[in-house]
Parts: structure tokens; sequence; C-alpha cells
């Protein structure tokens, strides 16, 4: 019984690392209706940045907020140079754009800096934690736990965000209607552009944890297929949805790949997430917090 | 007037001497991947490769005369982007190509036909089908200096070894993480084969690619708890799997790795979590070896290398690029002692291939004395080495822990056979007779 919640643990710590992925998805699907493609690569920019400059040998801090500007100034960009010109055009040529993005933003990655690995010391330890092995025999990770807090207070501050602040309710009306929230006066770019900077600072922060876990390396970019079971399952608007998605995804891949794995010859991981999430949108297509759509007709 | 047809003469004049030159031109494709999730172990390989070509240009003038040319093509490791550049680079040069190395065993696989149809040779060092060693039903394809099967067999006598003898190996638990692609199933058969000889049990674990999360799969080690950990990773498994391992307490000292699995890229990454780890070698890392050398003094020193961070010479990876271009240097030469001092086909460039042999007192001239082990190549045997040495990551780098240690042919060998006689079977081919080969 101690290995099955060693590994349920597990998977729910695992999760909480797809959900800060997936978080920065949600920002972007909230303020635009747009799936953003572009966030896996987003952290592979971020990580990559952070990174090389602790590399040049600076100070953390000061590379921290340096790279914080550097995600700031891309979404600053792609909201000037690839969203502003095609406001009100179909969701479906938003999400073409982002996925141009995509290429765009991994290939000035690796043009600027390389495509080496490299090793990411955040000076978090990703061994088991000794009290918790020597009291109940699972190997729970230092790191995971680490980041698992990190995600929880991400989370909450996210939340109050949209919830309390103008800003936060702007944004909801900009993802509600573009054209009635530019008729009541909400500056559209505007909000567009600040939330590209908080998913910015999402994905900096996401590469930082990943980054950290399996090295800073192309790889990352594979994160955006992680997240897309998490946000199916927790819904595109929810920023509570991204995480219990995660925790969902999280668990039900490790069990699924320990206890069903075996059965049908392994590696089931990769795609069972996937099936889970496309169950899911048989019975709830909004995900599990996502707002029902009513339509007139 | 005159200037005019003067001037017209000196262009056609100029044209026949460019032509000329270009008859005497090798062509190599360079198939490789220098961005996406493997441009680490492409951009290292093809960085040695192409600097020990330039090497032999800028020292030597060519192989005997003859320039060696080559042109890029990007694959991202993909076997349609593979198959792509290799249909587009194949009628390059007066000559066409000269070999094809795919630095993929998926793209090795998609090119088996076409190249032996092109009569192109694919030379697939330390990957790619292991039982095209049989080079009786396999004449294009070499998989050469070492195999999949024949570094298994290896990695199992030092396992061995480290237990104290083959058989204590009697009741002994191994479990083999592999990377969920043709790659990482071709060890399967041997393995199994292994574990019935020596008596041991074998878990064969998949990691689906890319490998970035392997939670479950090191939790279910931690379940088995084997004495053992194989390792048969590409790329972002690698670190991860270090990682994951540390993360379940397993110890890096009793995983091994297969030699895609054993560069400092598979290492750096993973930090403190890598030392102690244990992996296979075809070549050695380090910079102080004459070929090395030479390639700084020709080509660093004046500006032209590949190698962007030039802390990467002397890598594994780079050294391995360096290897492959020994082999294809020298594989040219053995064929112009046959079919002359000019630009070859890759039909006559397979003759030199298959009659290659580099032996120690060669690999001295050569600067790389200790860098590879010798090789003697064959009509049936299309590997000519099979040993691998082992190397440990201290933390900062590797050191080698073992000297060659040669394969397990007896048991290899029939397995290669019979596996090569199902593939001639099921397409028809009838085997060369080695013994009409000259």
């Amino acid at each position: 019984m101690s290995f099955f919640f060693e590994v349920l643990i597990g998977g729910l710590l695992s999760g909480v690392m797809y959900s800060l992925v997936a978080l920065g998805f949600v920002l972007i699907y909230k303020a635009s209706g747009v799936f953003n493609f572009a966030q896996g690569a987003m952290v592979f920019l971020a990580a990559l940045t952070f990174v090389g400059l602790r590399e040049m040998g600076i100070d953390f801090w000061i590379a921290f907020v340096i790279t914080l500007g550097v995600m700031v100034v891309l979404g600053l960009l792609t909201e000037r140079i690839v969203l502003r010109p095609l406001v009100n055009q179909p969701q479906i040529t938003l999400f073409m754009a982002t996925i141009g993005l995509t290429f765009v933003i991994e290939g000035v990655a690796q043009l600027v800096w390389d495509s080496q690995p490299h090793n990411l010391d955040l000076g978090i330890q990703d061994v088991p934690l000794p009290w918790i092995s020597d009291s109940t025999g699972m190997n729970i990770s230092t790191f995971d736990i680490t980041a698992a807090g990190i995600a929880a207070v991400l989370v909450t501050s996210l939340a109050l965000f949209f919830s309390r602040t103008r800003i936060g309710r702007a944004l909801r009306a900009v993802a509600d209607d573009h054209q009635a929230a530019l008729a009541v006066g909400i500056p559209l770019q505007h909000i567009w552009g600040i939330v590209w900077a908080v998913a910015g600072f999402v994905a900096l922060v996401a590469g930082m944890l990943w980054g950290a876990r399996n090295g800073v390396q192309f790889s990352l970019t594979f994160l955006a297929l992680k997240a897309l079971p998490v946000l199916i399952l927790g819904g595109f608007e929810s920023v509570p949805g991204a995480i219990v998605g995660g925790l969902i995804i999280g668990a039900a891949e490790k069990l699924a790949e320990v206890y069903i794995g075996p059965m049908v010859g392994g590696g089931i991981e990769g795609w069972f997430p996937y099936v889970l999430a496309l169950l899911f949108l048989l019975v709830r297509p909004e995900g599990l917090f996502g707002e029902k759509h009513i339509d007139r007709v | 007037m005159k200037s005019v047809r003067q001037a017209l003469l000196g262009v056609v004049l100029l044209g026949a001497a460019a032509t000329v030159h270009a008859q005497n031109e090798q062509f190599i494709p360079m198939n490789g991947y220098w961005v996406g999730p493997y441009a680490p172990g492409g951009s290292g390989i093809f960085g040695g490769f192409i600097d020990y070509v330039n090497m032999i240009n800028a020292r030597e003038g060519g192989v005997n005369g003859v320039k060696l040319t080559y042109e890029k093509c990007e694959t991202e490791y993909n076997n349609a982007r593979g198959v792509e550049c290799y249909e587009r680079q194949k009628k390059k040069g007066p000559t066409g190509a000269t070999m094809v190395h795919p630095l993929s065993t998926g793209i090795t696989y998609s090119l088996i036909e076409k190249a032996a149809a092109d009569k192109i040779p694919v030379v697939s060092i330390g990957y790619g089908r292991t039982d095209a060693s049989d080079g009786r039903v396999f004449p294009y394809i070499f998989p050469l200096i070492t195999n999949y099967w024949s570094q298994n067999t290896a990695k199992i006598k030092f396992i061995g070894a480290k237990e104290g003898g083959m058989d204590k190996l009697k009741g002994k638990k191994i479990v083999n993480i592999y990377h969920e692609s043709a790659y990482g199933k071709e060890t399967i058969p041997v393995l199994d084969a292994q574990a019935a000889k020596y008596g041991f049990t074998v878990t064969h674990i998949p990691v689906p690619h890319p490998g970035n999360e392997q939670g479950a799969q090191w939790l279910q080690v931690r379940q088995i708890k084997p004495d053992w950990v194989i390792l048969r990773g590409w790329g972002v498994m690698n670190p991860v799997a270090l990682k994951a391992a540390a993360r379940a307490g397993f110890p890096r000292e009793k995983i091994v790795g297969v030699w895609w699995s054993g560069a400092e890229e598979d290492t750096i990454p993973a930090g403190a979590a890598a030392k102690g780890y244990i992996a296979a070698g075809f070549n050695v890392a380090g910079t102080n070896f004459p070929v090395i050398a030479e390639i700084k003094k020709y080509i660093y020193a004046k500006g032209r290398g590949e190698m962007e961070d030039q802390t990467r010479i002397g890598s594994i990876y780079y050294n391995r690029g360096v290897v492959h271009g020994i082999v294809t240097v020298e594989a040219i030469r053995k064929a112009q002692e046959k079919y002359g001092k000019k630009a070859l086909t890759g039909e006559q460039i397979r003759w030199g291939l298959e009659n290659l042999s580099i032996s120690d007192a060669n690999l001295k001239a050569l600067g790389a004395a200790g860098f590879m082990q010798p090789l003697k190549v064959s009509c049936l045997d299309h590997e000519g080495g099979g040993a691998v040495k082992f190397q440990q990551w201290d933390g900062n780098k590797w050191v080698v822990l073992t000297d060659w240690i040669t394969p397990d042919r007896e048991l290899v060998r029939p397995m290669i056979e019979q596996s090569a006689a199902a593939y001639a079977k099921e397409k028809n081919i009838t085997p060369r007779d080695c013994s009409k080969e000259s």
C-alpha cells in the first residue's frame, strides 16, 4: 500500500509541474480566447536565457530580472506585431499565428544562445526527504515539494489578481467579448500586453523549475503537449482548473504506467492522459472549471 | 573584336578548368541535426566530422589530391527529413554521394533498400540495424566499429566482472530502461538471450519519447529492486533518468548506459545526480591526441572550425565525429588503391569500406592511438570491431575504467546470421558468397 501512495504522491507532484505550464496557456486564453501554442517555446526561451545569463556569471536575481524583462518585451512585441493586426479575426487564425510564433521563438532562442543542454542549479536538492523515507519508506523529493509550494503561491496570486483587481476584471471582460469590452472603454491592447507579460513571468517560473529538474534543453518545448490534457480536464479558462487538472493528469498517468503499463508492454504514460482527456471531453467539453457557453440561436 | 574573343576563350578555359577541378572532388553528404532535441549529439558529431574532413583538405589537399567536399542537410533526427536529405544529396558531386552517415537508427532503416538500389553505402557507426553486420545480406549497410548487440554483450561482461565472474550473474536482476523507438528496442532480443544464458532476470521498461518525465519508470525500478540498470536513452531521456534515479534513491554506480547515453551532454545537465554513472563508449574523450592537435593547428588556428563553443572540442560527441571522419577518409583511401586516385562512385567506395583495415600502427600514424579501436571489415563482417570501453562520470569528466572489452561473439554472430537470413528470405535476397568477393 505504501508503494501505491508513493506512486500517487509522485504523480500529484509531477502534476503540479504540468500545472505550472498549463497556467500560461490559461492566462492567454482567458484574455484573448487564443490557445497559445507558443507557451512551451516561451518556457524554453525563458529557461535558456536565465541559465545563459547565470553561466555568464550574472547574479541570480539580476539574471531573473533581465530574463523577466526579455519575457515582458517578448509579450509586448507579440501583442504589437502578431495579435493586434489580427483583432476580430477568427480564433483559428490567432491559433495559427501562435504556431508560427512557436517556431520563431525556438529558432531565435537556439540562435542567440545555443542548442546545448545546460545544468541549472537553483540550490534545491532533488533527492528524497530523509525524514519521510525513514518514517514511511516513501521517497518524496525535496525539489518536488518545493515546486508544489511555489506553484501554490503562484496560483493563489493569479486567482486573486483575476478576481480582486480592476485589471483582472477587465481581462475577463476582454475574454468574454473583444468588441463589447472595447465599447465600454477597456483598452484591449493594453490588457493583452499585460496578460502576455504575465504569461511570460509564468513561463519563466515554469522554465526555471523544469530546467532545474531536467536540465535546460530543447525538449522543454514539448511541455506544451503535457499541458494540453491538463487544460482539457481543468478547463481552458480556469486558474484553479489548471491545478486540479494537473493533479488528476499527473496522478492518473503515473498510476496507469505503473499498474496498467506492464500488462500492455509499458510506455503508456505518453498517451494515457490524452485518452483521459478525450473521455472527459465527451462528458464535459468545457472541462471541470471551464465556463459553460450557452449560445442563443 | 579580338579582345572579346580572348575574353570568351578565357571564360571557356576557366570553365573547363573548373570542371576538371570539380571532377576531382569526392562529395560527402553531411545529413545531421543542428537544431531540435537531439542537436547536442548531431552538432557535436558532425562538428568533429567536418573539422576532420577540412583538416585533411587543408593539410594534404584532400585524399591523394582528391578534394573532399560536403554539404549539410538538416534532418532533425526525423525519418522523413532524413530520406528527403538523402534524395537531395545522392547525386551531388561528380560521382554522387560517397557514402551516407544518417546518424539515426530510424533513418538508417528507411534507407536500407533505397541505398542498395542507388549503390550508395550507408555507414551507421555505433547505431543502425544490427543484423546488417552480415555483409552477405546487406552489402551496402555498414554498422561499423560496434553494433548494439556486441556492446550489450560487452556490457553484461562488464557487469559480470563487477559481480566477480559471469557465474555470479545467476539470480541477479537487471532492468533495461529504454527509449521507446527502433533504437531503444534493438537490444531486447540479445538481452533476453543473455538472461537465458547466464541465469539473470531482465525487465524491459520503455520510456516514451522524448523522456522528460520518468517518475513512473523509476518507481517501477524501486519496486523491482534490481542489482543493475541498463540505460538505453537518447537526448533528454539521459539526464532525466539520472535525476529520476537520484530521486528514487537508486545508486548511479549501478547504472550502465549505452554510448548514446554516455556523453557530457547527458551528464552535465543532471548535475550532481550523474556522479558515479557508468557508460560504454567506442571512442574516448580528451584533447590529448595528435589528431585533435592537427585539427586545432590547421582549422581552429585559422578561424575556420565548426564548433562555435570550442570547449566542446575533445568531448565524447566531438571525438566520435572525428572517428566518423577517420573511417570515411580511410575508406576512400582504400578504394583509391583499387580504383585509382580520382573521384569514386558509391559502388567503388563500398569496396573500400568492405576491405577497410585500420591497425594499431595505422591509428598511431593517424594520431589516433587509443582514441578508437582497430578496425577490420570484411564481406562477412560489416562491423569490423565490436569492442567497447567503460567510463565513469566523476562529476566533471569521463574517466576510463577498462581497456577494450570484446563482445560475446559466440552469442551475437549466430543471432546476427539468423536475423539477416530471415530478412533475406523476406526480401527475396540471395546472400553473397564471400569467397567469390575480391
